[in-house]
């Protein structure tokens, strides 16, 4: 993007198109943050109000009272904001911002389609559950800096319980990684492009398994019911917020609704194929990967369709807080270290197994139409590239490459061939490099 | 608008995230309330974590980000849970450990500073020119060959002429090994010392007791 307004103002590699594209990126991406917030706030309340065998809201904006948190938005401004007598005024008054930011930070790195994305970061999944796990930093700031003792007993739970969870999260994490070789999510949002039997949830039972205790774990560590003791309104008041008032409450709630989204986002890339239909209805009429309109209107349909798939994952969410009582935090610790720790290491090891041992998965099946296994790392390596200048540095590298030691991410882009069972499962030279590596020592 | 188009952003950030890391960690040595300190320690090492970023090594800013950023986080929880006597904890340094202080700190500055300063690129402009431009290599492409390098294969260094050189240059994974082990026996280790001590007297008192009850079956 930044490419493109730079040849629009005719200067190469100005700053000032890099400027403005970090702005739109960031003003984009900060529209999910609000506007999804917008609109998961009235879902919930209108999930919650037919769970519990009512309309929810009905008046507001006409039909389905879908006006209805822009209402509340703006009750909120108006609300005073106060600050307790006994607080830590900075902390106070600072810990929502960071608690938003943080939640926000890590949306840089969340792809949206084939190569839409703000930071094609090489290790993104890292880099997002590193950023997601500073969120609980804001929430324990205002517990403590509250001067408040529900607020502190909400955010000494809220982080025995963050940091507890964060251990099974990167486990699960760590199997989708394994199959696709690389954190690169966009790459592995490729890997599984085709029919919906390329999904690495249906890899084998393992992959199938670790996908629940994924989905377990991030509702946890976004602080969802039934763990949401850091809140816990029947004995902690309100726990972290409780003495929070007006706009810097409704952080919080940003906060909380954007980090849902993006745990959903992520579980989605992971395991679900992304950006790729259950139906590769745009490689069955060959719009993608064609360039063009077309091929923007394919990543267009791709884009909604990754944020159906998340939008599916939040409303699950909310189906399991009205359904499901609160933990207390024994059973919450015990949740996670006497079944998600073990569960998601023997699945861990399972998959890996599966794969080495190459036993049959349905990702093994072509069903026509689309590309099995092809990594697609054109928009990843295009713009940057390998620069011809610092081929003659690495050209043992580059043979290697072709060796298959290393990942696809370090080749330069391949002329795909699109006609499908033809072309050379990336798996599979994954799999040999890394059995190579194990057997090199 | 023209300034705009010609500033070097780059410098502007880099000086940016370091005037950020270099006060909040004066800030942390100036307070001393604790919670203040570990909020300006996580904003000056989130700050190194955005050099990072800046200079394309968006591995080891995410690492920088989840170890020490997350490590601090657990230092605050201890910090708050073991010392809160009063509503808000401050810290009374005495004048002996501030004198303690600046003499390991003072001594690590300045044989960092000396390290820092022997660099040649900072002495010779066109130096720093010629690893400016080799510099793009590392570009968002840094993860992979620390893999890689962890796992045995050092494709930085994998066109080393010297054969008697290339035999050291096969990555790093015996320690890699080394520090996994040590770090599963100090997970087992802490959780035998973590381990209820009561469970372990119930178990003996069930024992006692069974033993007592039917002495003849043991025989």
């Amino acid at each position: 993007m930044a490419e493109f307004i730079n040849s629009m103002i005719g200067q190469e590699g100005a700053t000032f198109g890099y400027v403005v594209a970090a702005l739109v990126h960031c003003v984009l991406l900060l529209h999910v943050v609000a506007v999804g917030a917008l609109i998961f706030i009235w879902l919930e309340r209108k999930v919650s109000g037919r769970i519990q065998d009512r309309l929810g809201p009905t008046r507001v904006g006409g039909k389905f009272g879908w006006l209805q948190t822009l209402a509340d938005g703006i009750k909120l401004l108006a609300k005073e904001d106060v600050t307790p007598d006994g607080a830590d005024q900075m902390l106070f008054k600072l810990a929502p911002y960071i608690s938003f930011a943080a939640s926000f930070a890590a949306f840089l790195a969340l792809p949206f389609a084939d190569g839409w994305v703000a930071n094609n970061i090489n290790s993104a999944v890292f880099f997002v559950l590193a950023v997601l796990g500073l969120e609980v930093f804001g929430v324990i700031l205002a517990g403590y800096a509250s001067g408040s003792k529900w607020s502190l007993f909400g955010a000494m739970r809220e982080a025995a319980q963050v940091v507890s969870y964060e251990i099974p999260l990167g486990l699960c994490v760590v199997v989708p990684v394994f199959l696709a070789g690389t954190m690169n999510l966009v790459t592995i949002g490729n890997m599984q492009a085709g029919w919906f039997s390329n999904w690495f949830l249906l890899h084998d039972p393992f992959t199938f398994c670790v996908f629940w205790i994924f989905f377990t774990c991030a509702t946890a560590s976004v602080n969802r019911a039934p763990f949401d003791l850091a809140e816990a309104e029947s004995e902690l008041v309100a726990g972290f917020h409780t003495e929070y008032s007006g706009l810097r409450w409704s952080f919080f709630f940003m906060a909380e609704y954007g980090s849902m989204f993006l745990v959903s986002g992520l579980g989605v890339i992971l395991f679900f194929g992304g950006w790729n239909g259950p139906v590769p209805i745009m490689h069955i009429i060959g719009w993608a990967d064609s360039g063009g309109l077309t091929g923007y209107l394919a990543n267009l349909a791709g884009c909604v369709n990754f944020m159906l798939k998340a939008t599916v994952g939040v409303t699950v969410m909310m189906w399991i807080r009205w359904t499901l009582p609160r933990l207390r935090i024994d059973q919450v610790i015990t949740t996670c270290l006497k079944y998600c720790v073990p569960l998601a290491s023997a699945c861990f090891i399972g998959a890996v197994g599966w794969e080495v041992l190459d036993i049959w998965s349905p990702n093994h099946l072509h069903l026509g139409a689309a590309p099995a296994h092809t990594v697609n790392e054109k928009w990843a390596t295009a713009p940057r590239g390998l620069p011809d200048a610092i081929e003659p540095l690495m050209p043992e590298s580059e043979q290697h490459s072709k060796d298959g030691l290393l990942p696809e991410s370090e080749q330069p882009a391949p002329e795909q061939a699109e006609t499908a069972g033809v072309s050379q499962p990336a798996r599979t030279s994954l799999l040999s490099a890394s059995s190579q590596q194990e057997e090199s020592p | 608008m023209i300034n705009l188009l010609a500033a070097n952003w780059g410098d502007f950030y880099f000086i940016l995230f370091a005037g950020i890391a270099c006060i909040f960690a004066v800030a942390v040595l100036l307070t001393s309330n604790v919670v203040r300190m570990a909020f300006y320690l996580i904003i000056s090492l989130g700050a190194t974590a955005g050099l990072f970023f800046l200079a394309g090594a968006e591995f080891v800013g995410a690492m920088q980000l989840m170890i020490y950023v997350g490590g601090t986080l657990v230092l605050l929880i201890f910090g708050v849970m073991l010392t809160a006597q009063s509503r808000f904890i401050s810290m009374k340094t005495h004048p002996r450990d501030w004198l303690l202080a600046v003499i390991v700190g003072g001594s690590l500055l300045m044989l960092l500073l000396t390290a820092a300063f022997r660099v040649p690129d900072w002495h010779n402009e066109k130096h720093a020119q010629d690893a400016a431009s080799q510099l793009e290599m590392a570009d968002s492409k840094t993860a992979t060959p620390l893999g890689l390098a962890l796992t045995g294969v050092r494709v930085d260094k994998i066109d080393q002429g010297d054969e008697q050189l290339k035999e050291g240059m096969s990555g790093y994974l015996l320690p890699f090994v080394i520090v996994s082990i040590h770090l599963l026996v100090v997970l087992i280790g802490a959780a035998y010392m973590a381990r209820a001590k009561r469970a372990v007297r119930v178990s003996q008192d069930e024992e006692t007791e069974e033993e007592e009850a039917n002495p003849e079956q043991d025989e």
